[in-house]
């Protein structure tokens, strides 16, 4: 119950993108339409989940028990780096479907500052192996919802009438702020 | 050094990557709460950019081409790793205030763009020089985005009063200041201005306001019949904020209009090509479709 509300928290209280600015590049690049945004989401959620667990049990296994803790920033990026690679293998030969769903978007990620964010936020928290991938899971269930709403609405702002000058990246980021307002709501719950 | 002060003023001027670029967007929004954060976070990535920028360079023409990429990243996070230690011993409190941000400088796309565009290409001297105006770019950009939001929702500019309740002309000064300074107490700071929504607010009318300069200098352009590709920079890391560019589509729908009223056919054919080139290297795999079929679309109409 605990781990739940954990996630929860993580999920929607402190949203990476709308409350911590991590992964902002996809967040205003891959939401242009309802379904490449999901096809994100999916794939950060796949990513940020394996990549959590394996940061941290490279961190407590390897890192702190040579008390080399102070290379976490170095490693971790280069272990997120071959993971997505890794990832992308495993998946387009032994589970095609996934790799189709995901596919275009699983390389994306490697630039992603929302998965590097993530894992030291963990490592920071001092977070067990457990709780850390239960936060990635979370934090990235948080950036998929919060993704898929704004191509939600950007679908429909298509139509509409927008002055000339805040067309384009302006008035997502006036809704991207909307919506962090509405995020806030969520503060009250924890 | 006539190449030196050039490479200074193109980081600064010319190519700001805040306000030009609009690279390296999340810590541009995530650490402007405040001028002094944006100064301290804008120091740390110069000192950063500089001397990657300096390393990559001497290592120009060791590091093989295949793995250049990994490489960089390790020169960086490096570097990252030393400076983040230095301020947790000299600087605690900017570090404290920073936090997750400083590891994460790593990523940042205005250090790997200039590893990638111009260090991994040129000498030592101007490599660094170019890191050093990029970086105080990119630190007035947050020194001012940060200075602006703590103005809207403190009402102080580096912790100085400006405005609202106690501001420094109404507790220190008389006389006709200090009328001015009552006058200026009356504001009521707007609190969501420092906090996380208040970040996406400022940046998107910099971006508008940016636009509708862009538009302008463009169409002029346009008007005088001169290129406008340089009113647009697709370069930089993909899908940052730069993704869409008003001021070449302003230019676009000029040239569109004007040689219509002119000439009648000649300019169509000539633009269906541009339009094909031009966007191809900003739109990411993802979104080809719907991109493509627009500029078709456009190349039709």
């Amino acid at each position: 119950m605990e781990l739940l509300l954990f996630a929860i928290g993580a999920a929607l209280v402190n949203n990476v993108i709308l409350s911590q600015f991590l992964g902002l590049c996809p967040f205003l690049g891959v939401s242009k339409s309802v379904k490449t945004a999901t096809g994100m989401g999916g794939a950060v959620i796949f990513v940020m989940t394996i990549a959590s667990c394996v940061t941290s049990g490279i961190y407590y296994g390897i890192l702190v028990k040579l008390h080399l803790e102070y290379l976490n920033t170095i490693v971790f990026i280069l272990v997120i780096a071959a993971l997505v690679q890794l990832v992308e293998m495993f998946l387009k030969k032994k589970v095609k479907p996934l790799y189709e769903a995901l596919g275009v978007y699983l390389p994306l990620i490697t630039t992603n500052c929302a998965v590097l964010g993530i894992a030291l936020n963990n490592v920071q928290a001092e977070y067990s192996i457990l709780k850390s991938t239960i936060n990635g899971f979370g934090s990235a269930l948080g950036f998929a919802i919060a993704i898929t709403i704004l191509a939600g609405i950007r679908e429909k702002i298509e139509y509409s009438d927008i002055p000339e000058a805040f067309k384009g990246t302006p008035i997502v980021l006036l809704t991207s702020g909307l919506m962090a307002i509405a995020f806030f709501g969520f503060a009250g719950m924890m | 050094m006539g190449k030196c002060t050039e490479r200074l003023y193109n980081g600064i001027v010319k190519e700001n990557p805040t306000f030009v670029q609009m690279l390296g967007m999340c810590p541009t929004l995530a650490v402007t709460s405040s001028a002094i954060n944006g100064a301290g976070m804008g120091l740390t990535t110069t000192c950063i950019l500089v001397l990657s920028n300096v390393a990559i360079s001497l290592l120009r023409k060791v590091i093989p081409d295949k793995v250049r990429i990994p490489a960089y990243i390790v020169i960086i996070a490096s570097f990252v790793t030393v400076i983040q230690f230095l301020l947790q011993a000299f600087i605690p409190s900017l570090n404290d205030s920073l936090g997750i941000y400083i590891p994460l400088i790593v990523v940042n796309c205005i250090i790997l763009g200039r590893a990638e565009s111009y260090a991994s290409k040129n000498k030592v001297m101007p490599s660094l020089f170019d890191g050093l105006g990029m970086g105080l770019g990119f630190t007035i950009g947050l020194t001012v985005i940060g200075a602006f939001r703590e103005l809207i929702g403190k009402g102080c500019v580096f912790n100085y009063q400006i405005l609202g309740d106690g501001n420094l002309l109404s507790s220190n000064s008389n006389g006709a200041l200090k009328a001015i300074g009552d006058v200026l107490a009356y504001y009521k700071p707007i609190t969501i201005f420092v906090l996380a929504p208040g970040a996406f607010f400022v940046l998107a009318f910099l971006i508008a306001f940016l636009n509708k300069r862009n538009a302008k200098k463009a169409a002029k352009a346009a008007a005088e019949g001169k290129d406008t590709s340089e009113f647009c920079r697709p370069e930089g890391c993909a899908g940052c904020a730069n993704v869409l560019c008003a001021g070449k589509k302003a230019a676009e729908a000029q040239a569109e209009t004007k040689p219509v009223e002119q000439k009648t056919v000649a300019k169509p054919v000539e633009k269906k090509p541009e339009i094909n080139t031009e966007v191809k290297p900003e739109v990411k795999p993802a979104e080809n479709k719907p991109e493509a079929r627009e500029a078709g679309k456009d190349g039709e109409a």
